[in-house]
């Protein structure tokens, strides 16, 4: 194919030079840091541990966990043995479920916001500043206040699912214009479906006895604390699920940021992507709200952060959302219940903290280079 | 001949307003065909139609015979390529990314080995080589519109459907996608461009399409179609078209204007 002023194709990079190798390097470095926080954070509180006891204990459940399946021969050395009577309890009952929980609810946030951008086609769309994380609550709340159990311990995290995903629902109802959505009726339309949102919140709360107004409040604010396994075996699964399925999706996701036309023109079934995405966005962010409440702005900063180093193709972002989302959240969570002595502060109060002025950078960037509100 | 792409009866209306009112239109391989006429006489409409972004009211679209409701989406985008008239890009992905992008249709397909030599081929046709490192936000418009038309080229479908390819690009730029899509025609591909240049239309397509007011208003070889008076006519504006060395030139005729105006 030569036009008339076509010239010879240049030799074509593949792909960037040294792209995969810096993907690799990410990656490798957010294993790490997931590994040595965790360490870090499991010894920290007002029983501290150290850590060469923190790894004792733990190849001492293994060992147990290998004798038990009849691999006696398999023994992991025991550097050292927690001193403290109460350290194993400490570790095995309150402080490893919640890291756990920490990086689990990261992870599902950070991709919930990932994927959320990605079909919006708009880098400010955020689970939490759209409203689906109050929507959530608010069906939670409900949930709690009316005392339905039809579910049995799923029953909240079944609320905040069906909260979620018609926030969700509504926000891209709402807020799409001619295949795309703009910053200005977003964020208005994220305002607007707060606001109901949290009319319903401060309902249920009316209506609630003193001990459910403090399960509510707890909902509004965000915090790890008191995460049992019975908890985060309801979150992991859910989290595995949405994560695969968003990467199942990363290739349309791709695609669509040429446009949804064009995307459709590059065989993309868009209907049935943009429902898959809705679903999995409402599912990544519902289960987390409904054990955890409202953690802000994690789903906008760190796929941010990932598109700046990374670039934006989608497989990579979902990947490395996943893990830089978990890292942060596992930090945020243990400067949360050890920053002030005796006390656990809520942890949406701390992203939000970061994350509100974060977003007020992007958006005056965006205006910058949109040259106004578009 | 067969039609590749046969429309017949289309009729559409946006509200009250019928914007393609019984449109009869069938090109077959080796044809590069140029849809003229007016601000919105219907042309990025009927172009619409054809790509299956629109479903017109009355009317029916076949491609090689099948109605395009008969496609699944995958099997579309490995007929047919569009080229839509704004390309914007959301998110900040490389030039390369994004005419790697028009190869995702043959995603395991026998034609995947044919990757790096069609995106090659359309990184040739758009002249876009250079650009292929930078992020589609830092490129001007003009070189944005040359990275959407090198994907378009590296989709490789037979029959490519371009809503005015040439809006935004130089002169070397526009000779370079006409003269381009002039030769997928000879290649046996099809091609249907909507054009507001009517010297380009005249210059490499084998047949040109008038329209206005949402019909048909001519049909035939550049020589046949572009009548001077049709077009005065149909543009409201004096047109003037002369044969020069074999070449037809296309102009408005600014000399008809200046004199109305001091008459």
């Amino acid at each position: 194919m030569t036009g008339a002023v076509a010239t010879a194709a240049p030799a074509r990079p593949r792909r960037a030079a040294g792209a995969s190798g810096r993907r690799r390097l990410v990656i490798a470095l957010l294993i790490v840091a997931a590994v040595v926080f965790s360490l870090v954070s499991a010894g920290l509180g007002q029983l501290s541990v150290p850590v060469p006891e923190i790894l004792g204990s733990i190849a001492n459940q293994l060992n147990a966990g290998l004798a038990a399946i009849g691999l006696e021969a398999v023994r992991l050395p025991v550097v050292a043995e927690p001193a403290h009577p109460n350290a194993e309890a400490t570790l095995w009952m309150i402080r490893f479920p919640r890291i756990a929980m920490a990086l689990v609810v990261g992870a599902a946030l950070a991709v919930g916001g990932a994927l959320m951008q990605g079909v919006f086609r708009n880098p400010l769309a955020e689970p939490a500043i759209v409203g689906v994380s109050s929507g959530a609550a608010f069906a939670a709340s409900l949930a709690i206040v009316t005392g339905a159990t039809f579910l049995g311990p799923l029953t909240s995290p079944g609320f905040a699912f069906v909260g979620g995903l018609a926030a969700t629902l509504l926000v891209y109802w709402a807020s799409r214009a001619g295949g795309r959505t703009e910053v200005v009726t977003l964020v208005l339309t994220g305002i607007a479906v707060n606001a109901v949102a949290g009319a319903g919140i401060a309902f249920a709360t009316f209506l609630s006895t003193t001990q459910q107004r403090e399960q509510i409040v707890f909902w509004q604010l965000g915090s790890l604390n008191g995460t049992r396994w019975q908890d985060v075996a309801i979150v992991l699964p859910v989290t595995v699920i949405g994560v695969a399925g968003a990467l199942l999706l990363a290739r349309r996701l791709d695609l669509l940021a040429l446009g949804e036309r064009q995307a459709s023109h590059l065989g993309v079934p868009l209907e049935r992507t943009r429902i898959i995405a809705v679903v999995l966005v409402a599912v990544l962010t519902a289960s987390a709200v409904a054990l955890c409440g409202i953690i802000a702005f994690v789903g906008l900063v760190i796929p941010h952060l990932v598109r700046m180093v990374l670039g934006p193709a989608h497989r990579t972002l979902i990947v490395v959302s996943a893990l830089g989302g978990a890292v942060l959240l596992l930090v945020a969570d243990t400067v949360a219940r050890t920053a002030v002595p005796y006390a656990d502060l809520p942890i949406g109060m701390l992203t939000a903290l970061v994350g509100g002025p974060f977003f007020f950078w992007l958006l005056r960037r965006a205006r910058l280079r949109a040259g106004g509100w578009a | 001949m067969s039609a590749r792409i046969e429309a017949s009866g289309i009729v559409l209306s946006y509200g009250p307003r019928r914007v393609l009112d019984g449109v009869d239109l069938a090109v077959g391989a080796g044809e590069l065909v140029a849809l003229v006429g007016p601000n919105g006489a219907g042309k990025s409409t009927l172009l619409h139609v054809l790509a299956g972004d629109a479903t017109p009211e009355q009317g029916t679209v076949l491609l090689d015979g099948v109605p395009l409701g008969g496609y699944r989406p995958l099997e579309l985008a490995r007929l047919r390529s569009v080229l839509t008239q704004h390309n914007e890009v959301s998110f900040a992905f490389t030039a390369a990314e994004v005419i790697e992008m028009g190869r995702s249709p043959w995603r395991g397909h026998d034609d995947e080995e044919q990757d790096d030599a069609r995106i090659d081929s359309g990184v040739a046709a758009a002249e876009v080589g250079h650009l292929l490192e930078r992020r589609m936000p830092e490129l001007s418009g003009g070189e944005r519109a040359r990275v959407a038309y090198a994907r378009v080229r590296a989709q490789a479908a037979d029959i490519m459907l371009l809503d005015e390819p040439t809006a935004s690009l130089d002169v070397r730029h526009q000779e370079a996608v006409l003269a381009g899509l002039a030769d997928h025609a000879r290649a046996g591909g099809t091609a249907i461009v909507v054009l507001h240049d009517l010297d380009l239309a005249a210059a490499y397509a084998d047949r040109i399409v008038v329209i206005d007011g949402g019909v048909v208003r001519a049909d035939g070889p550049p020589a046949a179609a572009l009548d001077p008076d049709l077009l005065s006519a149909v543009y409201r504006h004096p047109i003037s078209v002369e044969h020069r060395d074999g070449e037809l030139v296309v102009r408005p005729d600014r000399t008809r204007i200046r004199k109305d105006a001091h008459a």
